[in-house]
């Protein structure tokens, strides 16, 4: 087979990966956030909340960064595309992000409590609006963005932000926020004490609900809308751009990957058990297993919406054949070539670490700790 | 054609955040280094006020940290956001080491700051020690690779356009990062922000000093910034030099700039110190020169000619005429990538590409087969960046750089010898809190000659900067910048006023009881103080 080919899939599956690594770890953290004024009721709740996370969300929000990365550096014409098509949204997505980092390390520097209140509302903002973001723009990928290129790859976007909160994408946010929650949820369950924990399970145990209601109805919408198809175009591992294709409309079309090859549906299923075995799980108060369940949850969606769409990645619903897909928008041969080597290096060292760090910081929070700890966010 | 208006008020944007962003950078660079040889005396000879030390500093570091780290995001979008066209264009090759310097360093800095802060208690010294140094480490990784991405912006190497995929691609890694300019500037940006952290550390112990506060801390972290600051800022300087010297090969429109040369001149020709560019008449209105002393400054030799703006602007003139072919070319093989007399036309005119681009905006209906000699002759202008922006920004830096190797000589001079806290040396310790912004201001311009300097280029020699920005309209760039303008106000005003309040708070000592005299209050600061014999000249062993 020809290498260019299996890299451009691996790194299908590799952009996969790198959005269930954002949904699992920075997931967590945010959903912790979205949490924070919830389920943390005085201030030394709401410490202990923080650091517990605190250890943790820095390298964990490396996902995110890493995703914006990689995507630019594996996909630059989806990067391009995407982030400046899609301008307003992807602004209010990085202000939100920005502010997070000093809500961490300057909420509790200063003892007032109109401070720390107005930082409690900034976690919480910043942790439940990038996730309903980066929902949205899943599913305004699934409905098709409006934008065309010029003869020199110039993008155009001719569409306007409001249109990109459509009822589709906003139940995908709130999919995708869902998730969010119960990871936040099942980590307060296993690192703060009670009364937190107990709070946290039962949001974590909504959440779990509200995902399988949202996905199962997401997946019904789906099969009502237009897909795409590919008609004609260079082929899979030739270098080509987005000019040289023809694509059209097919309703129902994302079942079709579903239809031609049946076992797929094992990928939606995946997702499904994730999120039911996960909500039974933190009923039984097992925390450690739901929060490996909430991965599995994130790797049936994220899988869901990659089987539908492939090889399409970012389809354009006002002019189809310039539709971004795999093949037409992935890097050069040796541009791959040489990033799976840094990553086949760098992602065990990384895993090897990260679990290091959450096993070194492992075990409930003590309250009293955090309040006599001057380090303590 | 993307709106003039909107390609000018995207550069403000970028310029504006990431200068605010290169505000954080440098003290992050150097103080998790100063830090980490802190803990390590902490750790080899065990005295505790080398852990005070190791926590205070690092206090004021994560201030300082969470800004970088937030404002840094901002940077990785607005690639995207901002220079859509730029992106797409050169993804390949820059993405690639925004990409690894995320597997590679980013990762690593910042899991480990989460156990440098939270870890007090639960590592061991030594694990404690090691994992400070991976957070230095790591976020001098970082700079590597997002000096590699700029390397490449000021000098293209390793990489060719691909008139299939209508891009530019990667073709020797190799050639990417050991890029001359990209390893000049990493050094010679690392150390600089190493000299950032010094005198950021000199001046608040010395702050200390001056009050009589926290003596013992503050005497010993005063003494580690002296030396740190002599051998950073040499460093710094001739590091300078090379990246001067580098940048004369690949980038002689910046050069010429940086030295007001409107004219060439016969080696070995004369060096303005001052002077008073004029843009429009091409010519300093007045300066004052020395005379032979540019060409060995510049040239490292006698006798090599350096080219002046006249001959930069004819042979860019020749560039583009030889460039608009390519472009044409181009615009075939976009409706047929399978035509052959374009493709051999391309490969013939290839190396000029992007000055042909660089008229595009001047011809008719934007044809470059219309451009007339007019059109031909602005673009060329075009090739020469803002001379009276570079030429002082640049003298404002060196000039800064030479203030600070004065400052820290006599810094180490006074710490050595033990004279710091002498009567006599008071203005000195007077000084040092107000030399804290003079690195800062030294960075700022130090990218701003970097940067201006490469216009009208993103990528130079191949992607006019006009061309890199995304078709927006004026209203979302005011949208941006009216967005950007107020968080990032409020951000340092917080910054600001966290960071005085814990340097008035001062560190927490649970130090060294062997030495109570320092810390008892002092009639007055010059009241009889002797050098302590109980602070040990360990106190530099880094």
């Amino acid at each position: 087979m020809d290498l260019y080919l299996i890299l451009q899939v691996l790194w299908w599956v590799l952009l996969g990966v790198l959005f269930v690594g954002l949904g699992t770890m920075v997931g967590m953290d945010m959903g912790v956030g979205t949490l924070l004024r919830f389920i943390g009721k005085t201030d030394t709740e709401r410490r202990v909340m923080l650091n517990a996370i605190g250890p943790h969300w820095d390298g964990n929000q490396v996902w995110f960064i890493l995703g914006g990365g990689a995507i630019f550096a594996a996909y630059p014409l989806i990067y391009a595309t995407s982030f400046s098509g899609l301008y307003v949204v992807i602004l209010l997505l990085l202000w939100s992000m920005i502010v997070r980092p000093l809500g961490f390390e300057y909420r509790s520097k200063i003892a007032s409590p109109g401070w720390r209140n107005a930082w409690d509302w900034t976690l919480l903002l910043s942790g439940a609006l990038p996730f309903i973001i980066f929902g949205a723009a899943m599913g305004n990928m699934l409905m098709g963005v409006p934008f065309h290129f010029e003869w020199n790859m110039r993008s155009v976007y001719t569409g306007s932000f409001i249109t990109l909160f459509n009822p589709f994408s906003v139940l995908a946010g709130l999919l995708s926020l869902s998730l969010s929650v119960y990871m936040g949820g099942v980590m307060m369950m296993g690192r703060a004490p009670e009364p937190i924990a107990g709070r946290a399970r039962a949001a974590a145990g909504y959440a779990a609900l509200a995902a399988i209601v949202l996905f199962a109805v997401l997946g019904v919408w789906v099969s009502m809308v237009n897909g795409y198809k590919i008609v004609n175009f260079p082929g899979a591992g030739v270098p080509q751009t987005p000019l040289q294709q023809t694509v059209e409309l097919v309703p129902g079309g994302w079942l079709s990957n579903y239809k031609n090859y049946p076992i797929l549906w094992a990928v939606p299923l995946l997702g499904f058990a994730g999120m039911f075995l996960g909500w039974m799980s933190v009923r039984g108060n097992k925390h450690t297993l739901a929060w490996w369940l909430g991965a599995v949850s994130w790797i049936g969606v994220v899988g869901t919406i990659g089987v539908a769409m492939f090889p399409f990645l970012m389809p354009s619903s006002s002019n189809p054949s310039q539709s971004l897909t795999l093949w037409n928008s992935i890097s050069s041969e040796t541009t791959l070539l040489w990033m799976t080597g840094w990553t086949v290096v760098f992602v065990p060292i990384i895993f090897w670490y990260t679990s290091w760090a959450f096993y070194v910081m492992r075990g409930k929070v003590d309250p009293k700790e955090v309040e006599a700890d001057p380090h303590a966010y | 054609m993307i709106d003039t208006l909107v390609v000018d008020l995207s550069r403000w944007q970028f310029a504006a955040t990431a200068l605010y962003h290169f505000l954080f950078v440098p003290l992050t660079l150097g103080i998790s280094f100063m830090i980490a040889a802190m803990e390590t005396v902490y750790v080899t000879t065990g005295k505790t006020i080398y852990r005070d030390m190791t926590q205070f500093w690092g206090k004021l570091f994560l201030i300082n940290f969470a800004l970088g780290v937030a404002t840094g995001l901002t940077m990785e979008f607005e690639f995207g956001t901002n220079w859509s066209f730029y992106s797409s264009f050169v993804g390949d090759i820059f993405g690639a080491p925004l990409a690894i310097e995320g597997l590679m360093a980013f990762f690593m800095e910042s899991t480990f700051i989460g156990m440098m802060v939270f870890g007090w208690k639960r590592l061991s010294k030594g694990q404690h020690l090691l994992v400070t140094y991976l957070v230095a480490i790591g976020s001098n990784l970082s700079a590597l690779w997002i000096l590699v991405a700029n390397g490449f912006m000021q000098d293209p190497q390793g990489a060719a356009f691909n008139p299939i995929t209508m891009r530019m691609e990667l073709t020797d890694f190799g050639a990417l990062i050991f890029s001359h300019d990209a390893q000049a500037k990493f050094v010679h940006t690392s150390i600089a922000g190493y000299v950032t952290a010094a005198v950021f550390v000199a001046g608040v112990s010395a702050w200390y000093m001056l009050r009589n506060r926290h003596m013992e801390l503050a005497r010993r972290s005063f003494r580690m910034a002296a030396l740190f600051g002599v051998l950073s800022t040499a460093g710094v300087i001739t590091l300078g030099d090379a990246l001067g010297f580098v940048g004369a090969h690949a980038q002689p429109t910046k050069l010429a700039a940086m030295e007001a040369m409107w004219q060439t001149e016969e080696a070995p020709a004369p060096f303005n110190v001052v002077a008073w560019p004029s843009q429009s008449e091409q010519r300093n209105v007045w300066s004052i020169q020395v005379p032979y002393v540019l060409t060995p400054l510049l040239t490292h030799t006698l006798t090599k000619v350096v080219p002046g703006v006249d001959q930069l602007e004819a042979k860019a003139a020749e560039r583009i005429k030889n460039g608009i072919p390519a472009v044409e070319a181009l615009k075939l093989l976009a409706k047929n990538p399978n035509d052959a007399a374009a493709m051999a036309q391309f490969k013939a005119h290839e190396k000029d590409l992007g000055y042909g681009f660089l008229v595009t905006r001047y011809a008719p209906d934007q044809d470059v087969s219309k451009a007339t000699e007019a059109d031909i002759a602005k673009a060329a202008k075009d090739t020469i960046p803002e001379v009276s922006v570079i030429f002082w920004t640049f003298r404002i830096m060196v000039g800064l750089g030479l203030l600070m190797l004065a400052y820290f000589i006599y810094a180490a001079m006074l710490t050595i010898s033990n004279k710091l806290e002498a009567p006599q040396n008071r203005w000195f310790l007077k000084l040092a809190p107000w030399m804290i912004p003079v690195p800062f201001i030294a960075c700022e311009m130090g990218w701003i000659v970097a940067e201006v300097g490469r216009q009208p280029w993103t990528v130079y020699g191949m992607l006019p900067t006009w061309m890199s920005a995304s078709s927006h309209s004026v209203g979302y760039m005011i949208f941006s910048l009216v967005g950007f303008v107020s968080l990032y106000s409020i951000f340092i005003a917080v910054e600001m006023y966290l960071m005085v309040k814990a340097i008035k708070q001062g560190p927490e000592e649970h130090g060294t009881p062997s030495t109570p005299v320092s810390h008892k209050p002092q009639p007055s600061f010059g009241g009889g103080f002797a050098p302590n014999p109980a602070a040990p000249m360990s106190a530099h062993k880094e």
